[in-house]
This record gives structure tokens, C-alpha cells and sequence, in this order.
């Protein structure tokens, strides 16, 4: 064997053990973060965690309750802006649009996902907050919709669009009008994409922080309707983290980890239902 | 006195003439466009009623092009253009409602391509959309008797529609396309994707469905034209060569280009 | 699973029994004609030709139809290739019960030449093989063919002695020459028909083995 075939082999084998090593690398950080929020955090989590309402400066006990019922509600309006406008506008770009308003409106939407979420957060506050005179549930709810259309729209629209034609021409050739083509056949053909599209933005913006912080702006208690501030359970981070009291500290090492834990699990149940398979006639 | 030899109720459709058949469709002058360019010239043929007609032809030749204008596909694709009328029973249906003719007029496709629904809803859907005269349970059974499909799937009707083999879902799509009783069936090489046996159940089918409605297939296999078809119509770039009863086509070719091509001797 | 193709199958069939029936007809009508000199069926067989011969064209239309839309394979294909020889040999036949009928419409002005004792014998031996040969075709029964095989050179031998008894005769009295000559000829017409009923045994064993054994001897027996 000569000294060529020899270098070659060499680079050969470590080529294969640096990429081995990065892979190893990108995994393990993951287990590394989870690893320190269980060990910094795993002791705060207890009953009280999930249901009584941060204690008084200073004073230990107390939970996050306020925030996770904020965080919840402020999912809950994102949804209700950001899942209709998104699906729609997948239907709008996958079923109707020629291919230059189609391009367009992809484009936008990229361009859309790329804002910084505190850009977001400024914009929402002009529009909510400043008219209404006071930060709110509602702003802090518009802001995260907004991040979660571009999500949703370029997701569903690419499981709509991995619908075979086959079963668009067979519905239009019983005579099915568009409109009934798309809600009988083509959307229930898609239908565990476009949930997985769903949760995945879920999972997304469940951790913006940035944008909240000057919208719901935060509460240390309940949070009466939606037009209140209120808290959440990234902005409490926040605060928490960047607060003197140890604490408040192991506090927010807790609520990261049910942060995390909650954006996994969204993450896992989406690829399950994803896993069941999107229909595709057998050939 | 010379014998009399008896008559025998006969099944060759070459003792027909065209002129004492009644046609379910007319078409004339046709030329077709995909943007400038120029896929079907001046067609002009009939499809009689209660037959099977087939298309014929090489690759790219616009049978399938044509056959798709039959059910106003040809819309679905931007840039596509007709010219030249197409009768169903005596009514241009380019002035149709398109829904409404795409009722009268079904298709079956290449790939069979049933919903991802149970075997009911599949057959169920054309019902629903377009409404059905009898109670929708029925209306299924009684197409799925007419596919000859019936007594394989009628205990699992609420099973998957990819469940079933290559040809039992093929035959799945033609019960769907006549769970809406159209008068017209066109099928677009409806074995291609299938195997031998499979494909002589759908052309026996076919034989049997003329009965019930007019029938027009597109096939790339000449064999299945001789088997099925009473009427046979040979394409050749864009142009209808030849449109004869079947039995003539295949024995005495009027045009050489057909006699080279259906001998083999084409290319 | 029954194909549409064989209903196309069987009425070519039926068409072909019934061309063979007529052939039948006019073998034992242009005979009994001679033996009987009987001058109404002499005739009647020349209007049935006609007949024959279209059902001939008939079901050769029907043979190439079938071939060419209908791939056939293995016994439907030697069928229909059957079929199409079979068809042939029974308008032969029917040719020669013509030449027969023909016969005696000469031979009617003249005196019987002599008693006739092989030709009746010969007449009944060949119908049968006719008759033998066409239940083969419908039952596919390979042995009925073979008997007719077996049966062709009793008809040969019946010939031969025809023709020398006649030959005696002729050489005898020249007046009867004519006649003698017409007879001979009758017997010859007979002894190609008994020919015909053997290629169409032929053809049945074809058609159920799958043999061809035309001209070879050592077959048959």
C-alpha cells in the first residue's frame, strides 16, 4: 500500500470521526441544558410551583401560577390570530394563487419570520398598547399570532401542497366545486400536517420572551381579562433571573424546565402524529 | 329452392352502420392549445351510445388530451384552450355548468386514486356533493355491483380505501364515478398501472358497463382496443387519422399510417 | 372467468356444425341421386350449394375477426385455426356431392349398367366418416377421429374394386362406356370426399393434442 492510498485512508477516517463529533456535539447540548434545568430547577417544582401566586419581595415560597395561566392565555389569542390567518393563507397560496402572488406572499412571509421578535414586540405595542393606554393580554397575544402566521402558513402550505394531485382531479371530475375539493378531500388529506404545523408553532412562540416584555409586560398576580398586563412564564424568567434573591433564581431554573419541558412535548406528540402518516395512496 | 341458412343474433358491431347509431357525443372542428402551441387539429368524430369507443395511438399523439376535454379537465390546466364544439345530446357543454356536466360525464384515471376515506365514502362522495335519488346506503351497494366489486368488499365497507389491492381500488374509482350514474364514462388507460388479471376483470367490466352507459377509453395497448371496443379511433400528432368499427380497423385498415401501427412497424 | 370473446367463439362454432350438417346432406342427397336416379334431389343438392359456400365465406370472416382482435392462446387459438381448415374441406365436400349430383343428371338418360352393390356400400362407409367426423369436431373426441382415419382405406379399396369391375364392363360393351365412365367418376368424387373427412379427423386431433400428424403415416394407426 503506498503512500497515497495511506493519506487518503487517514483523512478518510478523520473526516468521519470530526463529523461523528459534531454530531455528537449538537446532541448533547440539548441533554446538557435539560441536564442543568433538572439540577438547578428539579427541586423547586412541587404543588405549590404550579398553583399559588409569586410571594412578596423577598419572601420564599410561592409559585408561578399568574404565569402560567398568562402563558396560556397569551397561546390561546395567538392562536386565534395566528392558526385562521395562517391556514387560510395556506389554502389561498397552495390551491388559488399563480405562481407570482405565490411567490410573493412566500416571500413576505419569510421575510416576516425573520423579524426580530422584539421588532414584533415594538410594532404590537404602537398599535395595541399605546391606543388602549395600558399593557394587556391583548397585545401581548397579538404580538405572538403575528410571529406564528408565517409558521403556520409555509407549513401548511407545504403539506397541502404534498396532497398528490391525483386526488384533486378525481374529486373535480364527480364534479366537486373547488371550494368542496379542498374541505372534503384535500384538508382532510393533510390534516396531521397541518396539526403538526400547528403545535410546532405553538412550541415556538410558547418561549418568546422579547416581545412580551414591553406588551403583557408582566403581573405578579392574576390578570384580570385581556385587556390587563400579565404574566408568562418566559418574562418571569426574565425577571426572576436578573433578580438578587436565590430564590427567585432557583424559581426561574424551575420554570425553564417547564418551559422546556412543555415545548417537548408539544415537539414529540407532533412527530407521533406525523409518524402515523400523511395519506398517500398505495402504488 | 335453395336453403335457407339461419341468422344468428350476432355481436359483430360491423353490421352497424354509424349513420343508424345514435350518438351520445359529437365532436367538431376541434383544435386544442396548450399556450401557442398546438396539440389537437381539426377532430371530428362521434361516440355512439352504449358502446365502448377507444383512442388510440403513440405517445403524445393528444389522446389523452382529447379525451379530457370530453369532462372539460382541460380547464383545470392554465394556458389550455378549445376550440371547436362538443355536443352531449345535442348541447355544447363548453356552456355548461361545468359541475353540473362534470356529473354527466365521469372519468376514471390511470392510477386509481380513491380518497383516503373508508370504501363507502369514497363511493359516497359524488353523492353527496351532487345529491342521490335513492337513500346513499344504497346507491353504494348498487354501484359497487356494477364495478364488480360488491361481494370482495361488503363486510368492510368502513375500512381504508388503501386497504384494497392495485385493481380492486381501480375498480373502487369506476363504482365511484358510477355512484352518480353518468351517461358517459371516460377512462384514461385504466390498466396501465395494473396486472394482467386484474386488467382482464376491468375489461370484462367495461364490456358488461355499456349497457349502462357510453364508454371511451384512452389506451397506449392496441391489444385492449381489439378486445373491448366496438369503435376505435387511431391519432396520430394531433390528428385523427382513422374512425372505424373496431373489427375494420384492426383487419382492413383504410390508412396506411394505421396499418403500420397497429402491425408494429411504426418508428 | 368467462371472456366476452367466447360467445364470438361458440357462434362461430354453431356455424360451422351447421355448414357441416348441410355438407352432410348433400353428400347423402347427391348419392341416393345416383343410386336412385333420382332426378329432384340431383337438383335439389345444385340449389343447396349456395349455401355452402356463403356460410364458407361467413365463418372465414369470422376466423380472421377473431384472430385479430381476440390474442388467442393455446386451444382457443388451435381452434379457430382448425376451424378455418375444417371450413375448407366442407365446401370441398360439398364440391364434390355437387360433381356427384352432376353425375346423375348424365347418367339419368341411360340404362343402369349393372346392379349396384359396392356403391351403396361405399356411399354409406364415406357418410359415416363424414358424420363420424363432425361428431369428433363437437365432442373433441380423439378416438371417433381416429376410427375415421381407420376407416379411409376401406373407402380406397372400394374404389379400387369399383373401378375394375366398371373397367370389365367398359371393356366388355362399349355402349355403356358413357355411363361406366360417369359411375367411375362418382366413386372417384366419393373417395376424395372420404379424403376430406380424413383432414378434417386430422384437424380434431390437432385441436385436442396438440399434434399435427397430416402425412405421417405411422401415426394413425
Amino acid at each position: 500500500m503506498n503512500a497515497r492510498l495511506r493519506w487518503r485512508k487517514f483523512v478518510s477516517g478523520f473526516m468521519l470521526a470530526m463529523t461523528g463529533v459534531c454530531a455528537l456535539v449538537s446532541v448533547s447540548v440539548l441533554f446538557l441544558i435539560l441536564g442543568y434545568l433538572v439540577y438547578h430547577g428539579g427541586t423547586s417544582i412541587s404543588w405549590n410551583f404550579f398553583t399559588k401566586l409569586p410571594a412578596p419581595v423577598g419572601e420564599t415560597g410561592g409559585g408561578m401560577a399568574n404565569a402560567i395561566i398568562g402563558s396560556g392565555k397569551l397561546l390561546l389569542l395567538a392562536a386565534l390570530i395566528g392558526v385562521p390567518v395562517g391556514f387560510f393563507g395556506a389554502i389561498y397560496l397552495a390551491e388559488f394563487s399563480g405562481s407570482t402572488t405565490a411567490f410573493v406572499v412566500r416571500y413576505a412571509a419569510d421575510l416576516l419570520n425573520g423579524v426580530p421578535s422584539i421588532v414584533i414586540g415594538i410594532f404590537a405595542y404602537s398599535l395595541v398598547v399605546l391606543p388602549f393606554k395600558h399593557f394587556s393580554t391583548l397585545s401581548g397575544g397579538f404580538a405572538l399570532g403575528l410571529m406564528m402566521i408565517p409558521i403556520t402558513l409555509r407549513s401548511t402550505e407545504e403539506f397541502l401542497r404534498s396532497v398528490p394531485n391525483a386526488l384533486r382531479e378525481a374529486s373535480m371530475a364527480l364534479g366537486a366545486s373547488k371550494w368542496k375539493t379542498i374541505s372534503s378531500v384535500i384538508v382532510p388529506a393533510a390534516y396531521r400536517g397541518i396539526l403538526t404545523a400547528v403545535l410546532l408553532a405553538f412550541a415556538r412562540v410558547a418561549g418568546e420572551t422579547a416581545p412580551l416584555l414591553f406588551t403583557a409586560f408582566g403581573n405578579r398576580f392574576w390578570s384580570q381579562g385581556w385587556n390587563q398586563p400579565t404574566a408568562a412564564l418566559p418574562e418571569m424568567i426574565y425577571r426572576y433571573a436578573i433578580s438578587p434573591y436565590d430564590d427567585w433564581h432557583r424559581q426561574a431554573w424551575a420554570a425553564g424546565l417547564v418551559l422546556l419541558g412543555l415545548i417537548l412535548i408539544i415537539n414529540i406528540v407532533a412527530r407521533a402524529i406525523l409518524s402515523r402518516g400523511i395519506a398517500v395512496p398505495r402504488t | 329452392m335453395s336453403v335457407n341458412i339461419p341468422p344468428i343474433a350476432t355481436s359483430a358491431a360491423a353490421k352497424e352502420t354509424s349513420a343508424a347509431l345514435a350518438m351520445r357525443m359529437s365532436i367538431s372542428k376541434v383544435n386544442f392549445f396548450y399556450g401557442a402551441k398546438q396539440v389537437l387539429f381539426d377532430i371530428n368524430m362521434g361516440i355512439a351510445t352504449n358502446k365502448v369507443t377507444s383512442l388510440i395511438g403513440p405517445s403524445g399523439c393528444g389522446k389523452s388530451t382529447l379525451l379530457r376535454t370530453l369532462n372539460r379537465m382541460h380547464e383545470t390546466v392554465r394556458g389550455a384552450r378549445l376550440e371547436g364544439e362538443i355536443l352531449l345530446d345535442g348541447q355544447n357543454i363548453l356552456r355548461q355548468d361545468v359541475t353540473a356536466h362534470r356529473r354527466r360525464v365521469g372519468m376514471v384515471f390511470q392510477r386509481p386514486n380513491p380518497f383516503p376515506k373508508s370504501i363507502f365514502d369514497n363511493v359516497a362522495y359524488g353523492l353527496r356533493i351532487n345529491g342521490s335519488k335513492l337513500p346513499i346506503s344504497e346507491a353504494v351497494e348498487k354501484s359497487l355491483r356494477h364495478a364488480a366489486l360488491w361481494d370482495e368488499v361488503k363486510d368492510h365497507l368502513h375500512k381504508s380505501a388503501y386497504e384494497l389491492s392495485g385493481g380492486q381500488q381501480q375498480r373502487l374509482c369506476i363504482a365511484r364515478a358510477l355512484a352518480v350514474e353518468p351517461e358517459v364514462l371516460l377512462l384514461d388507460e385504466p390498466c396501465s398501472a395494473l396486472d394482467p388479471i386484474s386488467t382482464a376483470k376491468i375489461e370484462e367490466l367495461l364490456v358488461q358497463l355499456k349497457d349502462l352507459c357510453t364508454i371511451v377509453t384512452v389506451t397506449h395497448n392496441m391489444q385492449q382496443a381489439a378486445r373491448i371496443s366496438d369503435f376505435t379511433a387511431f391519432l396520430l400528432i394531433g390528428q385523427l387519422i382513422e374512425f372505424s368499427p373496431t373489427p375494420q380497423l384492426f383487419t382492413t385498415p383504410g390508412d396506411p399510417r394505421t396499418e403500420a401501427y397497429i402491425t408494429g412497424r411504426f418508428g | 372467468m368467462e371472456r366476452h370473446f367466447e360467445k364470438d367463439l361458440n357462434e362461430m362454432k354453431e356455424r360451422l356444425l351447421w355448414m357441416g350438417s348441410l355438407a352432410e346432406r348433400a353428400v347423402h342427397q347427391s348419392v341416393h341421386a345416383v343410386l336412385d336416379t333420382d332426378e329432384q334431389l340431383a337438383k335439389r343438392v345444385l340449389d343447396e350449394e349456395d349455401a355452402i359456400n356463403e356460410l364458407q365465406m361467413e365463418i372465414d370472416d369470422r376466423v380472421v375477426q377473431l384472430l385479430a382482435l381476440h390474442q388467442l392462446m393455446a386451444t382457443d387459438l388451435r381452434f379457430v385455426l382448425a376451424v378455418s381448415r375444417i371450413n375448407n374441406d366442407l365446401e370441398r365436400i360439398g364440391d364434390q356431392a355437387v360433381n356427384i349430383a352432376q353425375g346423375a343428371l348424365r347418367i339419368l338418360r341411360h340404362p343402369r349398367v349393372k346392379p349396384y352393390v359396392d356403391l351403396p356400400r361405399m356411399s354409406e362407409l364415406t357418410e359415416e366418416m363424414v358424420r363420424n367426423a363432425l361428431n369428433a369436431v363437437v365432442r373433441r373426441d380423439v378416438e371417433l377421429a381416429q376410427s375415421v382415419l381407420a376407416t379411409d382405406d376401406q373407402v380406397d379399396h372400394y374404389r379400387d374394386q369399383i373401378f375394375r369391375e366398371l373397367l370389365t364392363y367398359m371393356m366388355g360393351d362399349s355402349s355403356v362406356v358413357f355411363p361406366a365412365f360417369e359411375l367411375i367418376l362418382v366413386a372417384k368424387n366419393l373417395e376424395r370426399i372420404g379424403d376430406h373427412a380424413t383432414n378434417i379427423a386430422e384437424d380434431v386431433i390437432y385441436l385436442v393434442q396438440g399434434q399435427d400428424i397430416r402425412h405421417n403415416v405411422v401415426d394413425r394407426r
